[in-house]
């Protein structure tokens, strides 16, 4: 049976791994090749790697702090922040990614997506994105939350789907470090409205959460930064806790 | 020992590369075909999409090598789809080594398509696929699948059950990433390079 995976997510700005709350006030959560390497000992089933300056400051991912990270990697491992081109898509792959996310540069030329699907497959493709809930629906956000636009978030998910996204990264802005749980009824219509798999980002506090967000919010997979970072929710207890609700999770006796 | 990991512009060949890195073990990415045919192990690495891979390897005459090769030969997921017939990607004729078709997952039961993540190891051979990997997990990542048949040696299930491993002759092929399951996937790849 196919397994619900936890993925802890690396927010790096200037070689650090960052984590903020509400997208600002960021702190300093430890050097990312170490966590990278604790992670994928530890029982995580992926790893996504967010350069969160990279647009804002038009840089490229920062490809040799990912190079290091893979070397340590025997899991899955997502590159994404700044990645507008089919170029950039080679860069993140040479330097070990297995899939990469896109964000801003897919709603400025949707395209890109096709693109990408075309060239590398759909399962390359992640297709991020950050969104808000106001005025009674959700509102797609770029440049790292700094800018809203009037693109709706299911339009957006449901037309990424159809240009060949592999999967969605939703990430709640309203949620994001707040750590009272995920956006479960947003999840769960995406997840309705969709055939591809959905991680489910921004919220998670403590263990029932992810629980809720497997049961509720239909996520296939959830990620999250600080709680692992910060030793908060240790994750093999995690998946014990799961595992003991009668949600699949991998455990390895290897 | 030597290894060359097929070089065709596609595929997360830098993974493989570091897992063998990890594992110790020198290897070679190459489209030579001399260097090729000399090595002791050979792995054809995938993430790709079927007429796009296929094309990739026919600009480099891999489509006409890869079927006389004589050694021990590692498919990972597309590599593995294209050592078979046909794929239903694109309606793509592959290199036709192993006799079987490759078709996409129809959801059963609301299933989500690409199949990602962890699955299980239903079956398996006792030897690309040691006893010892029984119930343990693998990475897999593909919307394409190969149906159970007379060259499957390992299974697994989504929708239906599906071949997880195939193996004819000296060719193996893995739909999962072994360079990407953990200490699983080390143990498969260590099996490929010692034990056969």
């Amino acid at each position: 049976m196919l397994t619900k995976r936890i993925i802890p997510c690396l927010d790096i700005k200037d070689g650090r791994t960052v984590k903020g709350v509400n997208f600002v006030n960021l702190r300093d959560a430890g050097d990312p090749v170490e966590l990278g390497k604790a992670y994928s000992q530890n029982g995580a089933d992926e790893l996504v790697f967010l350069d969160i300056t990279a647009t804002h400051e038009k840089r490229k991912t920062v490809a040799a702090l990912a190079k290091k990270i893979a070397k340590h990697l025997n899991i899955p491992f997502t590159i994404g922040g700044g990645i507008k081109t089919i170029e950039d898509a080679d860069m993140v792959l040479n330097a070990g990614a297995d899939k990469l996310a896109i964000n801003s540069a897919a709603v400025r030329r949707p395209e890109v997506i096709d693109e990408l699907a075309n060239g590398f497959g759909s399962q390359f493709v992640v297709l991020a994105v950050d969104a808000k809930f106001n005025n009674g629906d959700w509102w797609v956000y770029l440049n790292g939350g700094r800018l809203a636009t009037e693109i709706k978030l299911f339009d957006w998910v449901k037309e990424a789907q159809e240009r060949g996204a592999g999967e969605i990264l939703f990430t709640s802005m309203d949620h994001d470090g707040v750590k009272t749980g995920f956006a479960n009824d947003a999840l769960s219509k995406m997840s309705d409205l969709l055939s591809i798999p959905i991680i489910a980002s921004g919220g998670a506090g403590k263990k029932e959460h992810f629980l809720d967000v497997f049961e509720k919010g239909k996520a296939d997979a959830a990620l999250a930064a600080s709680i692992f970072h910060f030793k908060e929710v240790d994750i093999p207890d995690l998946k014990n806790y799961l595992a003991e609700n009668n949600i699949p999770v991998r455990t390895t006796k290897k | 020992m030597k290894v060359a990991v097929i070089d065709y512009k596609a595929g997360n060949v830098q993974s493989v590369l570091y897992a063998l890195d990890r594992l110790g073990v020198e290897a070679e990415l190459t489209f030579d075909h001399e260097t090729i045919k000399k090595a002791d192990k050979v792995i054809f690495p995938g993430v790709g999409q079927a007429s796009a891979t296929m094309a990739n390897l026919k600009e480099r005459g891999l489509d006409q090598l890869i079927p006389t090769l004589k050694q021990p030969v590692l498919a990972i997921c597309v590599g593995m789809q294209l050592l078979c017939e046909h794929s239903e990607e694109n309606d793509t004729p592959c290199l036709g080594i192993i006799p079987q078709k490759v078709k996409r997952f129809v959801p059963e039961n609301n299933e989500k398509v690409p199949h990602t993540g962890w699955n299980k190891l239903n079956k398996v051979d006792g030897k690309l696929l040691s006893d010892d990997l029984l119930n343990e997990y693998c990475y897999f990542v593909h919307s394409y699948y190969v149906e159970k048949g007379d060259y499957t040696i390992g299974e697994s299930h989504y929708t239906k059950p599906f071949s997880v491993a195939l193996r004819k002759d000296n060719f193996w092929a893995t739909q999962f990433h072994p360079e990407k399951s953990g200490d699983v996937g080390h143990q498969i790849i260590k099996n490929f390079l010692f034990e056969i």
